[in-house]
């Protein structure tokens, strides 16, 4: 029995540096070097194509890079990936389907293939907490796709990874669910599991992440810390609903540069860069006593968000 | 989902315990894996083939094998007996391996195997293992069925058994390379019956070579698995048409250089994911 010194684990989770990888002559991933902190939760984010997952499968051991390296907790996956391996858990995007066997059986054998004996009392938990209780005698095939992306973490989880890897986990997955999948996810992180994922929805990013790395064309293009990178590419969109109409945008609200008054005259819509301005522009129309119905706060689109990233990075 | 009790679950259980590795325990699940899928199909596994071999028995061992004498001392039905198992063998250890790495491919369950701590080492032990250990059950399976038709001395007991484990692994690493190249159900099909099939046929496993014209005895003596068959008949019957020792060492280095051939190709994982 191989015991990982526990000094380790204080150590960076995930170091990429200058990783590279092609297909077919084409560049995926490009130079891409970044740190995760310990404890945190990073979010990889990028439109399709940007090397999101080439850059997990390369992380997870699936495909190697073409050059660079990628060291867990300071060990090398190349040539400690015994070690590697066994410290991260990664929830692959596509449905990994076995179809021989029950889930129960899966869950109860999973944790062996990263050299960690089946603890059944983490097992039942894992089980008790994902809901999986009634589903345990069924094969894979037979789960509803919420079931699978509770199913597949549970499996992640079972050999007791420090560094999860998340590719988008709440794709395809209800509102509801996708909601108390972040909680039990932020469970995890809080217990010192640092997190790596990736996920089409910026608000999740906004709502789950402590930094922001983008993705375009498999280059990074920002690394920031989300409110800071959340308000880089701002654009945020407020509507206030007035219960009256309004003659004209109120003087002291049109300084702002993108101000529109609606149609109907009952609606303001900002364009703002932050959320101070927002937060001004509340202030403004509560102390000129505007009859306010309703506020709508819209977040930029990612692609949106990516443009203004990308186009950034080719005027600098 | 009960957050807040994980919450203290992963404080106690969890983020507090040392990190331990078991260096033996992903090669012995992955071969459990194996074992599992296997008895899980089991009927495809163990009938099918036995099923099958019984159908020749019937036909060629009773029905026209009291018409057929190709071997001095013995029936028709014992001649073809140690082909039978030896078919058996092969079919079943190549499918095995071929099947069970094609689907975890075809089906993406693979990554769970290339994302475990799993040498490309384990991945070939614990694939050619199950393959063995099946191709190995089938053939001990025709053999008892093949008692109701005929009786097999076993002068050379040992070298038998060495064959049978020598062909158990060479298919299995047949299998594991074709399993590799492969891009549909089609192409492994394709190889078991375009290939294997009419190689075990023409290897003797119905008739002695020494019975066929001078040009095509020299033409079968080309096809590696008329060694395979003549020594598991040596050693069956006690009659073969050439020693043990050339059965043995066509058999030796054909394993070897699909050994490596299959090793090369798992550890270079290319073509796994």
């Amino acid at each position: 029995m191989i015991v990982l010194p526990q000094e380790r684990l204080s150590r960076a989770p995930l170091t990429l540096s200058h990783l590279t990888k092609s297909y077919d002559g084409q560049v995926v991933v490009d130079d891409l070097s970044l740190e995760i902190q310990p404890g945190e939760i990073l979010g990889l984010l990028g439109p399709n194509g940007a090397g999101k997952s080439t850059t997990i499968n390369m992380i997870s051991g699936v495909t190697p890079p073409d050059s660079g390296s990628i060291q867990v907790f300071g060990y090398d996956n190349g040539k400690e990936f015994i070690r590697t391996r066994r410290l991260v858990g990664v929830m692959h995007q596509d449905p990994i389907i076995e179809q021989y066997l029950t889930i129960a059986k899966t869950l109860e054998i999973h944790s062996g293939y990263f050299g960690v004996a089946d603890d059944p009392q983490w097992r039942e938990l894992l089980i008790e907490h994902l809901g999986l209780g009634p589903y345990l005698d069924k094969k894979y095939v037979k789960l509803s796709g919420g079931m699978r992306r509770r199913f597949m973490i549970a499996k992640t989880l079972l050999h007791k990874p420090r560094l999860l890897i998340l590719d988008e986990p709440t794709a395809g997955v209800d509102v509801e669910l996708r909601s108390r999948l972040w909680d039990f996810v932020r469970e995890i992180n809080k217990s010192g599991i640092s997190v790596l994922l990736t996920t089409h929805y910026l608000e999740e990013a906004e709502q789950m992440c402590d930094r922001i790395a983008v993705l375009n064309q498999g280059k990074l293009v920002a690394l920031e810390e989300t409110k800071v990178l959340i308000n880089k590419i701002g654009d945020q969109k407020l509507k206030i609903r007035f219960g009256k109409p309004l003659k004209a945008v109120p003087e002291k609200l049109n300084v702002f540069p993108h101000v529109e008054l609606q149609t109907d005259a009952r609606c303001l819509s900002f364009t703002l860069k932050t959320s101070g301005e927002m937060a001004q522009v509340l202030q403004i129309a509560t102390q000129l006593g505007l009859d306010i119905e309703d506020i709508d706060v819209s977040h930029p689109d990612l692609e949106g968000a990516f443009r203004q990233l990308t186009d950034a990075e080719a005027s600098a | 989902m009960n957050t807040q009790s994980l919450a203290e679950n992963l404080q106690l259980r969890y983020a507090k315990e040392p990190v331990t590795y078991e260096p033996s325990l992903p090669l012995r699940t992955l071969i459990k894996k194996e074992m599992l899928r296997m008895g899980s199909i089991a009927i495809q596994t163990i009938v099918t083939p036995v099923v099958s071999a019984w159908l020749y028995l019937l036909i060629f061992g009773v029905s026209l094998g009291n018409r057929v004498s190709v071997l001095d001392d013995f029936s028709y039905a014992q001649f073809i007996v140690p082909g039978l198992i030896l078919m058996g063998v092969i079919q079943n250890a190549f499918s095995n391996s071929s099947g069970s790495l094609f689907m975890a491919r075809y089906l993406g369950y693979i990554v769970d195997l290339l994302v475990a701590p799993l040498s490309s080492g384990s991945l070939i032990i614990a694939y050619t293992i199950a393959a063995m250990v099946r191709g190995l059950v089938v053939g001990f399976v025709i053999y008892v069925v093949s008692l109701f038709f005929a009786q097999i001395p076993w002068p050379y007991l040992g070298a038998g058994l060495g064959m049978a484990m020598l062909v158990s692994f060479l298919f299995a690493q047949l299998g594991l390379i074709v399993a590799v190249y492969a891009n549909s159900f089609d192409g492994l099909a394709m190889v078991s019956n375009f290939i294997l099939a009419p190689a075990i046929y023409l290897g003797g496993l119905f008739y002695p070579i020494s019975l066929l014209p001078g040009v095509w005895a020299r033409v079968s003596m080309l096809n590696p698995l008329f060694y395979m068959i003549d020594a598991f008949r040596h050693a069956a019957l006690g009659v073969g048409d050439v020693s043990f020792g050339l059965c043995f060492t066509v058999t030796g280095v054909l394993s070897l250089v699909l050994f490596i051939w299959a090793a090369a190709l798992i550890r270079s994982g290319t073509r796994l994911a």
